[in-house]
């Protein structure tokens, strides 16, 4: 049997398959449907300090291959999760990651701060890229000195694994992930929404209350692939891809382009099993075309 | 947490009711989960569906014993003209049980349920375990017109049908809140469920309030997954921002603020 396993830093993955942050709630969500414990890990729902409400509806719009959203980081906040949360889901067998954000540098580093010390929580991931908040978010993530700063400023209160989530909305992905990994990321993920909109042409009115929102699904699968492609040849630190992945191949494709994980996630609103498919699939390919460890795939891509 | 299945159906039958109005059962061959009244179930249009998400559905009636399940389906974009347009032995998948059920106080002695348009596709199984515990039924049904005026004679075998029209072709002429009714019969009633166009459900909500009865009423968002996580579907209640999808789609209207 091929083996699946993919690691970051000291971190393994039984597999590389993993459900993206805001489309797997907390995990609890997913049990009806399917056994965490199968998966590589799941990115829990994005965590603030405090209860947010998020945006008001409409909060979402169908286009076509894909989907925006707007949901504002609606969370109860950290410490909810830590009391409430956290004691129902920490029997899983697998990673749990939360998705942490902040408004100022100094919110993000108190929701660190205190999942730091939790001994199910093995990493993190930061969110510099959410496109549907008024302060803070996708901020963080434009600019190379303040996606440098924040990461800088989490690295120092968090020792263990620092994912660093990238917003597409840039001219350069590639300095933003170099200017994280300079300032101590352990690993990249991308790419988070890009930002979009929806117009009703009868009500000449936006579909979502906020206007614009973050573009997801298969529609942003080949933007997604060249950032990771891109990223992955600028970078000495591991990928994890994100963006339309619905199926094993699509999972594939982005290894090749120089994922060590993915994320599945717009999939699993459709179907909520799609990810233990995935992770079938994968184990099909491997088998089909003999390849014993699935990590000799990453970067993969043959361009001569 | 109960569970839940993305579940094969095979499409069986397909009946108008009128122009845009369908009653589609399904079959599984794998069996049927119980579904409780007020759940509902979020189906692919086709395979390949015509558009990317699901569509959300109440289920209209569900026979754990023939492994049969039939929705209301009224056509209002292209994924539900796909669906209705399905020809039977057609395979779909389907996400269910999903959402909340009504509450029903066995000490009910007289309910009265509201239903606007298509807003009746959740009272089918509701009204069968309300009679069946003895509690009377008074439905008060509205449509635009006689021609969307449907199923009228399926409810009356649960209970009294009282109904309304926009333009007075059947019953009384008017909308179904403005139902004579109302304002007769209204202390009657120890329990009102609704279903409906929002001013509709919003006007019973304010009648129920008047009269004191508790009221429950089925919403409808625009939802993307239909269990909990996309957080898209979300209404404004007095606790906050709750998922129809999870938290409803049945909810006391004493809880709503009314937002969307």
């Amino acid at each position: 049997m091929a083996d699946l396993s993919v690691q970051i830093k000291n971190l393994v993955f039984r597999n590389p398959v993993t459900l993206a942050s805001g489309t797997c709630g907390f995990g609890e969500e997913m049990t009806p449907f399917i056994n965490p414990d199968l998966l590589g890990g799941l990115f829990v729902k994005g965590l603030t300090i405090r209860n947010r409400e998020g945006n008001p509806y409409p909060r979402m719009a169908e286009t076509a291959s894909g989907m925006l959203n707007a949901i504002g980081l609606q969370n109860k906040g950290v410490d909810y999760f830590i009391q409430d949360i956290l004691p129902r889901i920490r029997h899983y067998q697998t990673h749990i990651i939360p998705n942490i954000n902040g408004s100022t540098v100094k919110e993000y580093i108190q929701v660190a701060e205190k999942l730091a010390d939790l001994d199910r929580i093995p990493a993190i991931e930061l969110n510099i890229s959410c496109p549907n908040v008024k302060a803070g978010g996708m901020e963080f993530g434009i600019t190379c000195p303040s996606a440098f700063a924040v990461t800088e400023a989490i690295r120092k209160v968090y020792p263990k694994v620092l994912i660093v989530k990238l917003s597409p909305n840039v001219t350069h992905i590639t300095e933003i992930a170099k200017a994280v990994e300079d300032a101590g990321a352990d690993a990249v993920s991308l790419i988070n929404t890009l930002l979009g909109m929806a117009i009703n042409a009868d009500t000449r009115k936006p579909v979502l209350s906020t206007v614009t929102g973050g573009l997801s699904g298969p529609a942003i699968k080949p933007v997604a692939l060249r950032m990771v492609w891109q990223v992955y040849r600028s970078v000495g630190i591991p990928v994890i891809g994100i963006g339309g992945i619905m199926n094993a191949l699509d999972a594939i494709e982005f290894m090749l382009a120089g994922a060590s994980v993915v994320q599945v996630g717009t999939a699993s609103f459709i179907d909520p099993t799609v990810s233990l498919k995935v992770i079938q699939g994968i184990e099909d390919y491997l088998n089909i075309h003999h390849i014993s460890r699935l990590r000799d795939l990453t970067g993969g891509l043959i361009t001569d | 947490m109960a569970n839940k299945v993305v579940a094969q159906l095979i499409v069986q039958e397909i009946t108008p009711l009128a122009a845009d109005h369908f009653l589609m059962r399904f079959h599984s061959d794998t069996g049927l989960l119980p579904v409780d009244a007020g759940n509902f179930a979020q189906l692919a249009t086709g395979d390949p569906p015509a558009v990317f998400l699901r569509r959300p559905f109440s289920i209209f009636d569900a026979d754990t014993a023939l492994s049969m399940i039939t929705f209301y389906i009224k056509v209002v974009g292209k994924g539900t003209a796909q669906l209705t347009g399905q020809k039977p032995g057609t395979r779909l998948t389907g996400l269910y049980p999903l959402g909340n059920s009504f509450t029903i106080p066995t000490n009910a002695r007289n309910a009265l349920i509201i239903a606007g348009g298509s807003g009746v596709a959740p009272f089918l199984l509701l009204s069968r375990k309300l009679k069946k515990q003895g509690t009377h039924v008074t439905f008060l049904i509205g449509a635009k017109n006689r021609e969307e005026l449907v199923l009228t004679d399926v409810f009356q075998e649960y209970g009294d049908v009282e109904t309304s029209t926009e333009d007075g072709s059947e019953g009384f002429k008017g909308l179904v809140t403005e139902h004579p009714i109302l304002s007769r019969k209204g202390q009657l009633f120890d329990q009102v469920y609704s279903c409906g166009p929002v001013p509709m459900m919003k006007a019973v909500s304010r009648w129920a309030l008047k009269n004191d009865i508790p009221c429950e009423l089925s919403l409808e968002n625009t939802m993307a997954c239909g269990y909990g996580v996309c957080l898209s579907c979300v209404t404004g209640t007095t606790e906050g921002n709750r998922c129809v999808c999870t938290e409803g789609p049945v909810f006391n209207h004493k809880l709503l603020t009314w937002q969307t």
